[in-house]
């Protein structure tokens, strides 16, 4: 196409030094501050916009609140501004000229599970706010148990307030220390501890002066550096075929090509690779984007993969090494949060996984125990897994599916439920083990 | 692709991955999708990675065109000449021909915004479209900062907020009954200057009224609409010429210009970069009626 001389002048003069992208999620309540504290982050990252905060300064007076309620900001839904709560995950979007950051918000409370589990699912990081003057309660745990369930890589803990417990060194200590010992029971790979007052802007953008005795990082330094580059997976190839093509084309023939975007693991042109379920091998001819062959792909890439030898690939289907594969299975085990309000997950319930580029009915063999989220106590009585419970299910599957365990892989290792009958997705699962 | 050291993708990289993925999800799943195509900057950078995400096949969809009857004419030449391009078929659902048959009627205020949901919810139907791609982004606004990548909408199109799908990783449920459909938006994760970036980067042609230019307006509201056939002075307001560019563009009787010298990508870049009001909150006459004036919109099946 004809370019504008418009375009032509602008490409270079805007071309930046490249951010990267940073998701995270936050878990907590009004009341321990969370949407003050993005808020905040929006606020002095000039992500706010005035015509925005006009508007909650608006509602709020109107409905008398004493202050500006910047949760009206995230509550998007009028069923949320009028009961005053957080519904649903809300994105929200700042930058800072080092990166560029996706905020999934989430309600704190424990009827909210499933959204906690929704936001944290694609997350590189979890913030999770404590009140100073509370310290950590029930809730705390259970967001802390919740990302380490959903292998959230990095965790951050805002111990909030400060300025209302006179900045104490001793306190922040006391909470440092108890929640790094509730997560080192759990799988918390990375644990950061920052305190904060996010009303007064303290540790938030920059260091506090209030707190001298605190030599970490502020909180959007920590964010803006944390490194996320080693949390993919580049040693397992796993590339799910998504869609082929296949040019209907008198000038492209015989080009057939397995678009999809990796998983993990690093493609390379000449690297032999095996398609499964198939089991045939065959090699990489080349690795294409619409801009031409690439020397290689990892994720998070959407690419094209054409392969030496034309053997039957179709949607579905995973290309990876012949030496490093993924279990061909139709008996999974899974950790599984159940999401559905009206019917419960029972025992020989029959429902739809979509696992990867892949779907397969399947049949619930097994519930070996409900866990109680706050005490982590394993019900092995339970009968049935209602909305927002978590417990350990055996599926049985019709076809196979390629899987890693879920710690391994979040892409080859989680899946949703779906019920055939109404087609709501109810149910969302970390694989554990397949055989 | 640029890659900011070994490994690791730029946010622009990132987002344009994602977005391909969620277009070859929907072609992988769907019977009938179909493109939603404006011309306006959003519908332009989704378009144009649909056609890199099937390369080199052609795009496997149509556009449809919501055609309000209020339409800026460079906007128009612009759909015209990229559907000639890339050799696409063009639905238009016609909001004069709805009028004139009937299926609607003119809204007492003019805008046509309202109106053109059965027009486009008409077309569906007439199509049998099951996907309808959208360029909504959910920085713009508080309802759409809560809406699925796949947003599943009943038999009457309508969105129902408090019973959205979960939706978790990059697992997409489209499942649906006949007549029912999903509402997919590819760049559900890009905000207006991500989209300007990538305008710059891979140096798309925009319609020319989003670059500064001269143009006869009348200050309303607090904002300044161009006169048109569709918008005349009313009684006390005066008709000026000003520098003015569009950050939006919709029907052309509610979508307001800005003061700008920004007449190059580069420039509309950094005027984006430090403006402090939102595109919808800057531009759209629609979004200003109520609180909640979009949520109402799309429950009854608006995009």
């Amino acid at each position: 196409m004809t370019t504008e001389t418009t375009a032509e002048v602008g490409a270079e003069a805007a071309s930046v030094r490249p951010m990267d992208l940073l998701r995270f999620a936050t878990a907590g309540s009004v009341d321990d501050g969370k949407s003050t504290l993005i808020g905040r982050l929006l606020y002095d990252t000039r992500s706010l916009f005035t015509d925005q905060l006009a508007a909650v300064e608006a509602v709020s007076a109107a409905r008398g609140d004493e202050y500006t309620n910047l949760a009206l900001l995230t509550d998007g839904l009028r069923a949320e501004r009028e009961q005053g709560i957080t519904i649903d995950v809300a994105y929200r979007y700042f930058a800072t000229p080092r990166r560029k950051f996706i905020i999934a918000d989430t309600p704190g409370h424990i009827q909210y599970t499933r959204n906690m589990v929704t936001g944290a699912s694609t997350a590189d990081l979890a913030l999770i706010l404590v009140d100073a003057r509370k310290g950590l309660v029930e809730q705390s745990r259970r967001h802390a148990f919740l990302c380490s369930l959903l292998r959230v890589p990095h965790l951050v803990l805002c111990v909030n307030k400060m300025d209302l417990v006179d900045w104490s060194h001793e306190v922040y200590e006391k909470i440092a220390d108890e929640f790094t010992a509730f997560a080192a029971k759990l799988d918390v790979p990375d644990l950061t501890v920052v305190p904060v007052s996010a009303l007064h802007g303290d540790n938030i953008v920059s260091r506090s002066e209030k707190m001298p005795w605190y030599e970490g990082p502020s909180l959007l330094h920590h964010l803006e550096r944390v490194h996320i580059a080693s949390d993919r997976n580049l040693v397992d190839v796993r590339f799910p075929v998504q869609y082929v093509i296949r040019p209907q084309s008198t000038t492209v023939t015989d080009y057939r090509g397995y678009a999809g975007q990796v998983a993990s693991g690093v493609l390379k042109p000449d690297d032999e690779v095996m398609v499964l379920p198939s089991g045939f091998t065959s090699r990489i001819a080349a690795v294409e984007t619409a801009d031409g062959p690439v020397p290689e792909a990892f994720p998070p890439m959407s690419v094209t993969v054409r392969l030496t030898d034309e053997i039957d690939i179709s949607r579905g289907d995973m290309i990876c090494r012949p030496n490093n594969a993924p279990a061909v299975a139709q008996d999974i085990e899974a950790m599984v949060c159940w999401m559905d309000e009206t019917r419960p997950l029972q025992l020989g319930g029959r429902y739809v996984i979509k696992h990867t580029t892949r779907s397969a009915r399947a049949i619930v063999r097994g519930l070996h125990y409900r866990l109680d989220i706050n005490s982590l106590h394993r019900d092995e009585s339970a009968g049935e897994l209602k909305l927002n419970e978590i417990g350990r299910v055996r599926f049985r599957t019709m076809v196979p599916l390629l899987v890693d365990e879920y710690r391994r892989n979040r892409t080859t290792g989680g899946f949703v439920i779906i019920d055939e009958t109404t087609n709501r997705t109810v149910g969302a699962g970390m694989i554990v083990e397949a055989g | 692709m640029t890659t900011t050291a070994a490994y690791q993708v730029s946010h622009l990289d990132a987002l344009e991955a994602e977005s391909i993925f969620v277009l070859r999800e929907v072609v992988a799943e769907m019977e009938r999708p179909v493109l939603l195509f404006s011309g306006g900057k959003d519908s332009i950078v989704m378009l144009w990675l649909a056609q890199k995400a099937f390369a080199p096949a052609n795009i496997p969809f149509p556009v449809l065109h919501v055609d309000t009857g209020h339409n800026f004419p460079e906007v128009l030449a612009y759909r015209d000449q990229r559907v000639a391009e890339l050799g696409l078929q063009l639905v238009v659902a016609s909001v004069p021909e709805a009028l004139a048959n009937g299926l609607v009627r003119e809204s007492a205020d003019g805008m046509r915004n309202r109106i053109q949901t059965p027009v486009l919810l008409a077309a569906v139907e007439q199509h049998r479209f099951d996907a309808l791609f959208g360029g909504a982004r959910r920085d713009e606004e508080k309802a759409r900062a809560k809406e699925r990548v796949f947003s599943f909408r009943d038999e009457f199109g309508q969105w129902d907020p408090k019973n959205q799908r979960p939706e978790l990783w990059s697992l997409y449920n489209g499942r649906h009954q006949p007549g029912e459909s999903i509402r997919a938006f590819p760049l559900s994760n890009w905000t207006e200057l991500d989209v300007w970036h990538y305008i710059a980067r891979e140096r798309i042609e925009a319609p020319s009224i989003y670059y500064a230019h001269e143009r006869e307006v009348i200050e309303r509201d607090g904002m300044l609409y161009a006169v048109n056939e569709f918008i005349r002075p009313r009684a006390g307001e005066e008709r000026f010429k000003a520098r003015v560019r569009y950050r939006t563009v919709g029907d052309a009787s509610c979508t307001a210009a800005v003061r700008s010298d920004a007449d190059t990508v580069a420039k509309v870049i950094e005027e984006v970069a430090a403006t402090r009001i939102t595109e919808r909150g800057a531009t759209r006459g629609d979004d200003r009626v109520s609180e909640a004036a979009m949520e109402d919109r799309k429950r009854e099946g608006y995009f």
